[in-house]
């Protein structure tokens, strides 16, 4: 039985890898990139899936993890001569996981809303500052900067073209989930799954709940920064409004609409999400939210388990 | 670093000012946490819908205790039916499920604003005109009488929880609904009516706050994340504790920003609130936890 369930598992990982690296060579450019960004904006997704689904906080700051992901690859990419995609991922990297340090050391003190509500003040710390300090960030534009190429040196050396660069984001997005799945069904994965049942009891048992905690929100934080990184390569900036709490509030919606504590879901529900969102915007222009909100209320209301928790349940029926 | 007394007296005026208004914005926040676990995401597009009643209104009527009157009246109404559709069905289902909900009616209301009224910022001509020399500004009656309305209309709210009938209620309800309900108090509808109450409060601080800086859709934003800090440095669920702590940090931020530009003064506010949950999570203003 649970031979065969892995099998099964295998067996859907490697259709759905395949279809994703023969997806550019057969889509319009407009959507390879689409598909590029709903696996960007999915794992942000799934990252943030560790502390909703797994540990039971919710987190409305994940912009910050992001964004400082975008901001550290911006780094590196401007400063190095030449441009190396190695070191702007280690710079990203550095700084989403400098910036999780401070925000795991204060949030995880607290519980429920109270952790929520941290984590979105200091997104918006980092916003304020990455807003205002024009000199160094560029302000309200952003920065700008050349793809750089994929290489290693002595092996090969790529120039990084949209359809290299699917590739290369689809190796690390399916790698993270790997990575991601393999923790939750670890030991780890389980403390903070009994931490989201019931803290008390995990704590009396001996756990060191805190410590569990801050580690929960420095991997989130650490793959949140991969994402941002992703999304600086692909599209070539760093931004501020992608520090601004809405970029967590909808990565938490893409959480709650596929499924929270599925590491699938997450990414079902980003690419539900924008397929909506592109759809509607298509005779909407702008004002897409307004069905987009009401279908994410709905869905909060009717379906708590989101699309992929419902489509199970309606399966097994 | 020497600032002179004239400008530190300003800054205090105009921090009692901004702090009053955010005490209005809070307290109804507080009060719709303290009584049903809600934390209330569409507050500040509330308050932002409330401003535009209260804008157009206003071009019409000329009246601004009308513009007062019927933004309260409507967005309290609007609050009760958000209430009833969204919020009834998840109340027992804790505070983050409502989060995400009011999220999402905070996005869908923005978006209808924007829809509506367009993106651009309506100037609000002060409708009580006149101006007093403070040192040497013309500083507006209307800021002095924005303060006076906002403790006003917490003075009436606090009275009404204190003697009338429903306040009393209210207190009852938010000590233990379940008693409250065996009692005979009609729980389902003290909770509609709190919500009500508390849009009601977020559209008048829209109305009064109009003026200050023009009515945009994206103006609940600001507002919402500040009452937040308020809330939680407060204490959640006191009406008190967020009334002084709206009061301190506008105060802080006034003081602020004589040093640095408006947009950086609100870090202080966020190292309050962060400073706040390190040593004293419950609040600054509620007797500590045992």
């Amino acid at each position: 039985m649970r031979r065969g369930h892995g099998t099964v598992f295998w067996t859907g990982f490697a259709v759905i890898v395949a279809l994703l690296i023969a997806a550019p060579l057969v889509l319009t450019e407009f959507w390879r990139r689409f598909v590029t960004e709903i696996l960007i904006w999915g794992l942000l997704a799934m990252s943030s899936d560790i502390l909703i689904g797994y540990t039971g906080m919710v987190s409305f700051g994940h912009s910050a993890f992001f964004g400082l992901g975008m901001y550290g690859a911006a780094a590196a990419l401007l400063t190095i001569d030449p441009p190396n995609l190695w070191l702007a991922l280690f710079y990203g990297l550095v700084a989403a996981a400098a910036v999780a340090a401070c925000v795991a050391y204060f949030s995880t003190r607290l519980r429920d809303i109270y952790f929520a509500i941290t984590t979105l003040i200091f997104s918006q710390i980092f916003y304020v500052i990455i807003f205002t300090w024009t000199a160094v960030t560029g302000g309200e534009n952003g920065l700008a900067f050349e793809r750089p190429p994929l290489a290693i040196p002595g092996l090969f050396d790529f120039v990084l073209t949209p359809t290299r660069l699917h590739w290369f984001v689809l190796a690390v997005v399916a790698g993270s989930y790997l990575i991601l799945r393999r923790i939750t069904q670890s030991p780890f994965g389980m403390v903070l799954q009994s931490i989201r049942e019931n803290e008390a009891r995990t704590r009396a048992i001996g756990y060191a709940v805190e410590r569990y905690k801050i580690v929960a929100v420095m991997l989130s934080g650490l793959f949140a920064g991969l994402a941002g990184v992703l999304y600086a390569l692909q599209n070539q900036f760093a931004a501020p409004d992608f520090v601004f709490f809405l970029v967590s509030g909808e990565t938490v919606i893409y959480n709650v609409i596929g499924g929270i504590g599925t590491l699938v879901g997450p990414i079902v529900g980003a690419a539900f999400f924008l397929l909506l969102r592109e759809g509607l915007s298509r005779f909407l222009t702008q004002y897409y939210l307004i069905p987009l909100g009401a279908v994410f209320i709905a869905i909060v209301i009717l379906m708590p388990q989101g699309l992929l928790g419902f489509m199970r349940r309606w399966l097994n029926e | 670093m020497g600032v002179p007394l004239d400008q530190l007296l300003i800054q205090t005026i105009n921090g009692i000012v901004t702090g009053m208004i955010l005490a209005l914005v809070s307290s109804g926040l507080t009060l719709i946490f303290g009584i049903m676990d809600v934390v209330n995401f569409a507050h500040g597009e509330l308050l932002m819908l409330g401003a535009y009643v209260g804008v157009l209104t206003l071009a019409a009527t000329g009246n601004f205790w009308l513009a007062l009157l019927s933004a309260g009246l409507l967005i309290g109404l609007l609050g009760a039916a958000i209430y009833l559709v969204t919020l009834r069905p998840l109340i027992d289902r804790g505070p983050l499920t409502t989060i995400l909900a009011t999220f999402g009616i905070s996005l869908v209301l923005q978006n209808v604003a924007l829809w509506q009224f367009g993106p651009v910022s309506r100037k609000v001509a002060e409708p009580i005109g006149g101006h007093f020399t403070l040192f040497y500004l013309d500083y507006p009656w209307y800021r002095i009488v924005v303060a006076l309305l906002s403790a006003a209309i917490i003075g009436g709210f606090w009275l009404f929880l204190k003697f009338g009938t429903w306040g009393i209620w209210i207190r009852a309800t938010t000590q233990d609904r379940v008693m409250a309900q065996a009692m005979g108090i009609p729980v389902p509808w003290v909770l509609t009516g709190v919500f009500a109450i508390g849009s009601a409060m977020a559209a008048a601080s829209g109305v009064l706050f109009g003026p200050l800086s023009g009515v945009d859709p994206t103006m609940g934003l600001g507002w919402i994340l500040r009452a937040f800090i308020v809330v939680v440095v407060g204490g959640m669920g006191s009406l008190g504790g967020s009334i002084a702590a709206a009061i301190l940090v506008s105060l802080l931020e006034a003081y602020a920003s004589l040093w640095v530009s408006p947009s950086q003064a609100i870090i202080v506010s966020f190292v309050v609130l962060i400073v706040t949950l390190l040593f004293r999570p419950t609040g600054l203003f509620v007797a500590a936890p045992k």
